[in-house]
């Protein structure tokens, strides 16, 4: 087996819960810091962008690549690979962050996204990039693609895990909570949805676009294992992934992780501005915002 | 409904007595004519045969297993399909998902589900990736008289505009049992127009065999040119039987791929002097006429092409063989349509 992968145990051998030690703690904050730098590079080159989304989302995307997922960075194909699945097409940015973090997609090529004739295109689509399973953007389709993918390898025996991140936007979408149904009914033990829930939709806050708490209830409700952390808080999430990583099994419940995030987080000018879903940021400001990650890091880091 | 055709019974007290009217269910569970042979749940069989030489097939369903014959099939292989409740996002949306995993979906539903609901999901989950994820609609076009819910007069006018997939209207259970193995073959997304049930067995009687994108000249004739695709090519060959009783002589030619179109036979065969008609169980927006005609503006011929459709309009409630007639499916309609074109 290649060196170079994050995880590449033998998945048949279920880990349990490992404790949420301080390496794995630093390792994980130091990802999610450079997926945050990536971001905010990227946002850069556009000028602006879903940049609020990527780092708040940052730590969630850290844990999955960094902690969860068993795959192989030089084959993104490879058979046995856990598959994980953006439906929040917008959030590519914060993808493409996590797949250069992940050593699937070139740190250097970052920088021509949302550029012409990019593989890294401003929407994510698995047509253009390695590493990206599914098309997403028209939303409420991810949960949908990755009841099928979840089915269909089950039927050919593979034991790969299947991650579908979504955002609280979408369960907006109906068509989300029929594959909820669907994955109950047919037990998919090996699907675990990760759900972003920062509160804000392209027309303002979630609960004054449509309601969709309690959040939590409803899940339950629908049959999943269902837990809620702060999703930016990488100690919680790996405790969170590691229950479901504990539970997951090839006929059984499908878990949701309910993570709520700050737009911005990580970068204090961008935390307090007014909450938007397409952020505009001035063209002196990038710098700020990368010292401002940085200095929250270090600290964090040193204290 | 038209008052002038279905007067109420009320207001003919004076009149003989009415001849009693059909009832909606008549052909519910088939279009065949009395007596003709018929072959049961032709794509059921099919698929259970394709799926014993190929064990990436599966099926799956949106509670509509029993009524798009995909029982068969799951009755065949248990552990192949999947039930997906009456959800067709998710129908669609899981079916792009297995396909992403090397497997061969064919997932059923009305065709009103598939085209009206789920588009969305078939377009960018299936079509533009180009999985073979293969679509199977019953109750195409006017095959049923519950009325526009369940009248799928527009699937292939909403269908043709998505890329990468292929339209497929069989004419009879020849065609389907044919067509269901090389769907599976054939890389990218399909959509097949399903007859279900007692499906009519016509094109035996012809030295024909599908082949997914080509069009077939089932007869020869030298007065008029019928273009045909799905059940409409079964009642074009007995329209042209019954012209010939009129000294007309009438060529038909079977288009059961809709997309991509055989063009090049198609217009070989309307580049004469002869009547050409297009005639398809579909609206005449969007669909074969709409094909042929562009195929033949496109290729800069200068030629009158007659449409035999639905109206463009939402069709009434009825039994079937009420409904073809008064919307010009039928024989006779067929016939008369000819003769008056003729003069």
């Amino acid at each position: 087996m290649p060196t170079d992968t994050v995880q590449d145990a033998a998945p048949q051998e279920k880990t349990l819960p490992t404790a949420v030690t301080p390496e794995r703690l630093e390792k994980i904050s130091a990802a999610a810091y450079r997926i945050r730098h990536h971001a905010l590079n990227m946002g850069e080159v556009q000028g602006q962008g879903y940049v609020g989304q990527a780092l708040g989302a940052a730590d969630m995307l850290a844990t999955v690549y960094g902690d969860q997922l068993n795959f192989r960075a030089e084959d993104p194909h490879w058979d046995a690979r856990d598959r994980f699945l953006l439906s929040t097409g917008h959030y590519a940015i914060g993808h493409y962050a996590a797949l250069a973090e992940a050593g699937i997609v070139p740190v250097e090529e970052l920088e021509t996204y949302g550029s012409d004739d990019s593989r890294l295109p401003m929407s994510g689509m698995s047509t253009y990039t390695p590493g990206m399973e599914i098309s997403g953007g028209s939303l409420g389709h991810g949960l949908t693609i990755a009841v099928g993918m979840a089915l269909g390898l089950r039927c050919q025996g593979s034991s790969a895990r299947i991650f579908n991140f979504l955002s609280d936007g979408e369960l907006d979408e109906g068509s989300t909570w029929e594959a909820a149904m669907g994955a109950h009914h047919h037990q998919l033990g090996n699907l675990t949805a990760m759900v972003d829930i920062n509160a804000l939709q392209a027309d303002g806050k979630t609960d004054t676009v449509l309601r969709t708490e309690p959040v939590t209830e409803k899940w339950e409700s629908f049959g999943w294992y269902t837990q809620r952390v702060d999703g930016n808080d990488v100690g919680a999430l790996l405790a969170a992934f590691d229950n479901a990583a504990a539970q997951a099994t090839a006929v059984g419940r499908p878990s949701v992780i309910l993570c709520d995030t700050k737009v911005g987080r990580g970068v204090p000018l961008l935390e307090n501005r007014e909450k938007a879903h397409f952020m505009r940021i001035e063209e002196n400001e990038w710098q700020i915002c990368r010292e401002q990650l940085t200095a929250g890091y270090e600290g964090k880091a040193s204290a | 409904m038209s008052t002038t055709t279905e007067a109420p019974d009320t207001a003919a007290a004076a009149a003989p007595p009415a001849k009693p009217k059909l009832k909606t269910s008549a052909m519910i569970a088939s279009f065949a004519d009395p007596g003709q042979k018929t072959s049961n749940a032709p794509f059921g069989h099919a698929l259970v045969n394709a799926a014993q030489e190929n064990d990436k097939i599966v099926g799956l369903t949106a509670d509509l297993g029993k009524y798009t014959d995909m029982h068969i099939f799951a009755q065949a292989f248990p552990e192949r399909f999947f039930q997906m409740g009456m959800a067709e996002q998710l129908l669609f949306g899981a079916a792009a998902g297995l396909a992403e995993t090397g497997l061969v979906p064919f997932a059923s539903t009305y065709s009103v589900f598939a085209a009206r609901r789920a588009y969305d999901f078939l377009c960018l989950d299936a079509a533009e990736p180009n999985l073979n994820v293969n679509i199977v609609g019953g109750l195409p076009g006017l095959t049923t008289g519950y009325g526009p819910s369940h009248q799928a007069t527009e699937d292939m006018a909403i269908f043709r505009g998505m890329p990468n997939l292929t339209i497929v209207d069989p004419c009879d259970s020849i065609d389907i049992e044919q067509a269901v193995p090389q769907l599976a073959a054939s890389e990218g997304p399909t959509y097949l127009r399903l007859l279900r049930g007692n499906v009519p067995t016509v094109l035996d009687e012809y030295d024909y065999t599908f082949e997914l994108g080509k069009a077939k000249v089932l007869r020869g004739g030298n007065d008029v040119v019928f273009i045909s695709s799905g059940l409409m090519t079964m009642r074009a060959l007995q329209a042209a039987k019954a012209l010939a009783a009129h000294n007309v002589d009438v060529a038909v030619v079977h288009t059961p791929t809709i997309k991509p179109f055989d063009a090049e036979t198609v217009l070989k065969e309307i580049n004469t002097d002869r009547l050409a008609v297009t005639l398809e169980n579909h609206s005449v927006v969007g669909g074969l006429f709409e094909t042929v005609a562009s195929a033949v503006v496109t290729a800069g011929v200068g030629k009158r092409v007659v449409p035999i459709g639905l109206p463009d309009q939402f069709l009434d409630a009825g039994a079937l063989p009420t409904l073809h007639d008064r919307y010009g499916l039928s024989v006779d309609r067929i016939v008369a349509k000819v003769l008056s074109e003729l003069g």
